[in-house]
């Protein structure tokens, strides 16, 4: 039977050698930030355990999560992870559709209740009772409830899960959700990013597997191995931030220098995620990298928060680009004018005083 | 004008430090003085107005860093100091901060005055109306007062105390970014961030905050030398040796 597989079983059938199978260990386990201890550990998981089920579910999204997981930078995690992990149901990837597919995500749910991992990408929009968004002739929302009932964790793929992102941004008219404000009573965890990178996402994903517990979480419930630095921590252009070196235009001596992009409106000092240590594309680039800054696309509420290309976030209702400082510069002249009228009125009411009394 | 706070006459003079000088030209007059600000009082106001300039000047400089330097990134250290000033002055103000609120149990009933409102209390409107017609030029003076009166307090309470309270806590949020999540700063304040909608708008609102703190420092610094100069005691000096001079004794 297909579900009693275990991890090694599959790889193997694959053709990856032994060696390959350990060597991937040892590459997860360095990963996961884990020492040379846990790789026997992995290593065991992967041959004894059978593999989890795990079912992923499409909201309102724009598939890049998807885009990002298949295309894992390391070979073995691109084919060994997507044909590892038990991917029952995913109605983008799998070669089923229509009733066929639902029929699997039906059974998958009764068979394993509580033992599925549901992972999640998109979010559910709850205006007009989730008719932005139709699976299957129902709304999303009421999928992922019924889904989510039976799961033992929920995966909050990218942003969108995470957060609500673009969709959710102001005004959100259709009142576009994350995850963990409509699934409250279930473990969630949060990989947010747009896209977030896929190794991050093929990590976490093994991280549950072979310890069969979730990651450690911080305080927003993303996991703290990839996510408790800053961009800005492990920049390669932040010794150019210390310094007071920066990028004052994009066609200026400083870019080309590869100074820094805080004054360009780089979000890395306030975005927490890898992608100053693992990067993309197999380690290729990152964003500040390639010479533009980090639109902070793994925080909260990104699209929200004023421009890519400014520091601050800018203040409605004193004009259409006002920024903190333009507002309070102006402040300051209004109360300082303010101060000196009335300074000349109290000097003359003063004048007048001392001729009634002394 | 009451008998206690007359000119005094030549006459008077004899036996004291002015005798043989002329009382007219000097506008001698006898007044009371009271000592209302006790040292730690005053050594915490001035330390923290000097963090505050150097908090306001190197955290806009965060904010709004001065044009690129030129040449190795190893030889310069710039945002590095910026960054480094605004830090220790940061713990100068909060360790200030922290030992104010200890002295308002220690200190004398004036040292209290800036950590709570006596909205329960009548007279605390009536004090704050007369006040403000006193500023809108309506009447000539308010009552005199030992400690702050009662629209100085109210700003002082919200502008000072409360901002100053913000600042820290957001403060330390925010360095809990470059000291990581299980630091103690980052148990202690991290919270804020997600609390406030994230990373960048706590930076927002630390920066608005400043801004907060600047225009109360121009209004202070104004108000402060008017009432130097025309109420009916004196408040610069108050702050600098402890002591208040009445100008008049008349009773309220």
């Amino acid at each position: 039977m297909a579900v009693l597989e275990t991890f090694y079983d599959v790889m193997r059938r694959q053709g990856i050698s032994r060696r390959s199978f350990v060597k991937y260990c040892s590459l997860t386990a360095a990963a996961l930030g884990l020492g040379p201890e846990f790789v026997p550990q992995i290593a065991e998981a992967m041959e004894t355990k059978p593999r989890t089920p795990v079912l992923w579910l499409h909201g309102l999204e724009c598939t890049c999560c998807s885009e990002s997981f298949i295309r894992a930078a390391h070979p073995l995690v691109k084919d060994v992870i997507l044909s590892m992990i038990s991917l029952d149901y995913d109605d983008t990837l799998m070669a089923s559709a229509g009733h066929q597919a639902e029929a699997i995500l039906d059974e998958v749910m009764e068979k394993y209740h509580g033992n599925y991992i549901l992972a999640v990408e998109g979010n559910p929009p709850l205006n007009e009772d989730g008719m932005y968004c139709i699976i299957g002739g129902k709304p999303f929302v009421d999928q992922l409830r019924r889904v989510a009932s039976g799961a033992k964790a929920v995966i909050s793929w990218g942003s969108c899960a995470s957060y609500g992102c673009v969709q959710a941004a102001r005004p959100n008219p259709t009142q576009a959700t994350p995850v963990h404000k409509v699934i409250l009573d279930k473990p969630i965890i949060k990989v947010p990013g747009c896209p977030p990178i896929a190794e991050v996402m093929t990590g976490v994903i093994t991280y549950m597997q072979t310890f069969d517990r979730l990651p450690e979480l911080d305080r927003q419930g993303r996991p703290k191995m990839f996510y408790s630095q800053r961009i800005h921590d492990k920049c390669y252009r932040r010794p150019h931030f210390d310094a007071g070196q920066y990028v004052e235009a994009f066609d200026d001596e400083g870019a080309r220098k590869g100074y820094c992009l805080y004054k360009v409106g780089c979000k890395g000092p306030t975005t927490y995620n890898a992608c100053s240590t693992v990067r993309w594309n197999d380690g290729v680039s990152f964003p500040i990298q390639s010479g533009h800054g980090c639109i902070g696309c793994s925080e909260d509420g990104f699209w929200d928060k004023g421009s890519w290309y400014a520091r601050l976030q800018d203040v409605s209702g004193f004009g259409i680009e006002a920024s903190a400082d333009k507002v309070g510069m102006a402040a300051a002249g209004v109360v300082g004018a303010g101060l000196a009228a009335h300074a000349a009125v109290s000097a003359l009411t003063r004048a007048r005083y001392k001729g009634d009394d002394v | 004008m009451s008998a206690s706070d007359r000119l005094l006459t030549d006459a008077e003079l004899k036996g004291t430090n002015l005798e043989g000088l002329h009382a007219r030209p000097l506008r001698a007059r006898r007044l009371l003085t009271v000592y209302v600000y006790e040292a730690p009082v005053r050594l915490w106001h001035w330390v923290t107005a000097a963090s505050i300039v150097v908090l306001a000047v190197t955290g806009y400089l965060i904010g709004s860093p001065p044009p690129s330097l030129s040449g190795e990134a190893s030889s310069h250290y710039q945002m590095g100091w910026i960054r480094y000033l605004h830090f220790a002055a940061a713990w100068i103000f909060s360790v200030g901060f922290v030992g104010r609120v200890i002295w308002a149990f220690m200190g004398n009933i004036y040292s209290r005055e800036i950590f709570f409102l006596p909205l329960w209390k009548k007279e605390y409107w009536k004090d704050l109306l007369d006040e403000m017609l006193v500023y809108a030029f309506i009447k000539k003076q308010a009552k005199t007062v030992v400690g702050h009166n009662a629209l100085a307090r109210t700003a002082l309470f919200f502008c000072f105390t409360l901002t100053g309270l913000f600042m820290i806590v957001t403060g330390f949020a925010l360095y809990s970014d470059g000291t990581g999540i299980d630091s103690w700063e980052g148990r202690v304040f991290g919270w804020i961030m997600p609390w406030q909608g994230g990373d960048l708008s706590t930076h927002f609102l630390h920066h608005w905050g400043m801004w907060v703190i600047v225009l109360f420092v121009m209004i202070h610094v104004y108000t402060v030398s008017r009432e130097d100069i025309m109420s009916r005691q004196t408040l610069i000096s108050a702050m600098t040796n402890g002591y208040r001079n009445f100008r008049d004794d008349r009773p309220d």
